[in-house]
């Protein structure tokens, strides 16, 4: 592992164990952040982003969530051996994580205040006069003014709570910050500024990130590498430049082209066909082949492995194996 | 904007629901006739004119007058006055019944929707077996079998009500822990005693408390009829179910022996049920703004 690896989490599977049988959530990840690094994990609802995101802070209900195999090596400790009690004190202290939904992710009986004052009084050694303060500063941070310290969370907006959230993930200084599709729940203008936000707290208190998010518009702006992920697994991963500029998945090219473009005159956009596949029932061979445009006879018998084109940019695609390109 | 802020600054949950509380008609009338009684069974020996068990037998079956507010017995104790006492019995023992069977049953109800699994089905299913017999069959069976007497009424009460609770408590812990702040919770390091006391606790007073409040008018109406069936509160003691059930031989020619013991359940109870269901208009948070 490189000296600046943070995370690496290598062939995580995570399956649910339901009564109407398997369903394979996550299947073989594999993927790297540095430090100070802005990873962007995209794909469609039900990919598995955010089982992969709660199984890395061992949030997942385990049963029925089953962690299969794999590791998570956060500063090259796994995750998957840690204690209870380890875990706990690596939650919200060195992993903080940011939820979708600001409007059920607090707790309404409690003030916005104490709830950024918990996670400082369970991880730092502060009285609880000095978790005030520090609260109050947070509260500065994200732009709230802090005498709004003792209010609750039924009288902010959905942005301004999505602020307070952020200062909770933020307040203990973690090293890694999950978000997980911290904007989709916001409208669009209120979106920009939570994005704008985050972009310059994560840099001025250097957090590497995880993003993820069904919006590569979000990832073009805010991430320095992007993995898609496909029914559980990473398909294509890269620098932005690289997977914006040089896309290889068809998947990928599926996404891009179901985008509309300002500047084209198409006037209809160009959806992928076909859903996601049933994660109880996966199909054989390569995921994606039963939706994919270049799909060839050997598709459908082959899982395709992770063929590195360039440095740094991977994809999991049978046209790319034995180096034969395009 | 400003002064609207301020103004808002200090609601809280609690507060916002004691305004809407005091708003309603019929939930405040519940709460005055509630204090009332409290007042009739804390100060009962200033307030009631004769002692409970002080006999008159030349002044049986008199007529409500000046004297005797609600008329006399037929051992001519003074009824307005044994009926003030008797809120003492009714209101204590409801209480302190209900008290412990929330307590008790909430903790099972917690337990079992907190760490589910086997421990939520053993818990549960013992206490199904309860559930299955009616409340005031099961406490009938309970004070024949424990015999008569106070702390046998409040076993029985208690044990009467204890399943309803806990199923009440395990259904809303359950909805609460699957809300997205426990998780968020527990993403901040937050352990299982902190979550369950800090987070989840607290969101589930309000459906608690009302359906406990609405669970004493109940449990009043299971100690008159123990007392009534003579498995209850035992005379001299003045409860109301046995003060019914001792008058009920003479009710063709005095119906003040049996109406006014009556009416005083049914307006105890009445309190209850309105405060009842004034919490639960003002802590339902579908009827919030």
């Amino acid at each position: 592992m490189e000296k600046d690896t943070l995370l690496a989490v290598r062939g995580l599977t995570i399956q649910y164990e339901t009564d109407s049988g398997v369903v394979h959530a996550v299947n073989g990840l594999d993927m790297e952040l540095r430090h100070g690094e802005t990873l962007g994990l995209v794909g469609e609802t039900g990919a598995g982003k955010t089982t992969a995101a709660l199984g890395i802070m061992r949030l997942l209900p385990e049963p029925p969530a089953k962690i299969q195999s794999g590791e998570i090596l956060f500063k090259g400790e796994d995750v998957l051996k840690k204690s209870d009690a380890e875990l706990r004190s690596m939650r919200g202290k060195k992993v903080a994580m940011i939820f979708q939904d600001p409007m059920t992710s607090l707790n309404p009986v409690l003030t916005v205040g104490e709830q950024i004052a918990e996670v400082i009084q369970l991880h730092e050694r502060k009285s609880a006069a000095e978790a005030h303060v520090k609260a109050q500063e947070m509260l500065r941070l994200v732009g709230i003014p802090p005498e709004r310290f003792s209010e609750y969370p039924h009288q902010f907006s959905g942005g301004m709570k999505q602020r307070v959230v952020i200062a909770i993930a933020l307040a203990c200084d973690p090293e890694l910050l999950i978000a997980d599709e911290p904007t989709t729940a916001l409208d669009m203008t209120i979106q920009a500024q939570v994005l704008e936000l985050m972009r310059s707290l994560r840099k001025e208190l250097n957090t590497s990130m995880i993003l993820i998010t069904h919006d590569l518009g979000v990832v073009a702006e805010m991430c320095d590498r992007v993995a898609i992920v496909y029914a559980g697994e990473i398909v294509e991963q890269g620098t932005a430049h690289d997977v914006f500029n040089d896309t290889k998945h068809p998947y990928t090219m599926g996404l891009f082209g179901a985008l509309p473009d300002l500047e084209g005159s198409e006037e209809r956009l160009h959806p992928i066909p076909g859903l996601m596949p049933d994660p109880t029932h996966l199909p054989e061979g390569c995921r994606f082949s039963p939706r994919c445009p270049k799909r060839t006879d050997a598709c459908v018998q082959t899982l395709p492995k992770n063929v590195e084109t360039v440095p740094g940019h991977s994809v999991r695609c049978l046209l790319y194996e034995h180096g034969m390109q395009g | 904007m400003r002064k609207g802020n301020g103004e808002k600054r200090k609601d809280g949950l609690w507060t916002d629901a004691a305004k809407r509380f005091r708003k309603n008609k019929l939930a405040m009338a519940g709460l005055v006739m509630l204090a009332i009684l409290i007042l009739c069974a804390l100060f009962a020996n200033y307030i009631a004119p004769f002692h409970y068990d002080e006999q008159n037998l030349p002044a049986a079956f008199e007529s409500p007058s000046l004297r005797h507010l609600m008329g006399t017995d037929n051992l001519g104790r003074d009824i307005f006055s044994r009926i003030i006492y008797g809120t003492r019995t009714s209101l204590s023992i409801a209480l302190v019944a209900v008290l412990v069977a929330t307590l008790a049953g909430g903790l099972m109800g917690a337990v079992a929707a907190f760490y589910g699994g086997v421990l939520d089905n053993v818990i549960m299913r013992f206490l199904d077996v309860f559930l299955a017999i009616p409340s005031t069959l099961l406490a009938i069976a309970i004070a024949a079998v424990l015999g008569p007497g106070v702390t046998n009424t409040v076993l029985a009460i208690t044990i009467g009500q204890l399943p309803g609770l806990a199923r009440i408590v395990r259904a809303t812990v359950l909805s609460i822990k699957g809300e997205e702040y426990i998780r968020a919770a527990r993403s901040i390091g937050a352990g299982n005693m902190r979550i369950i006391g800090l987070h989840i606790l607290p969101n589930a007073m309000a459906p608690i408390i009302v359906q406990a409040t609405l669970y004493v008018a109940s449990a009043i109406l299971s100690i008159s009829s123990l007392s009534f069936i003579g498995l209850g509160i035992q005379p001299p003691t003045p409860e109301w179910g046995s003060m019914l059930s001792a008058g009920r031989a003479y009710i063709r020619d005095y119906w003040f022996i049996v109406a006014f013991p009556g009416l005083a359940i049914m307006a105890t109870i009445f309190a209850f049920n309105l405060i009842g269901d004034g919490l639960r208009d003002a802590l339902d948070p579908r009827l919030k703004n």
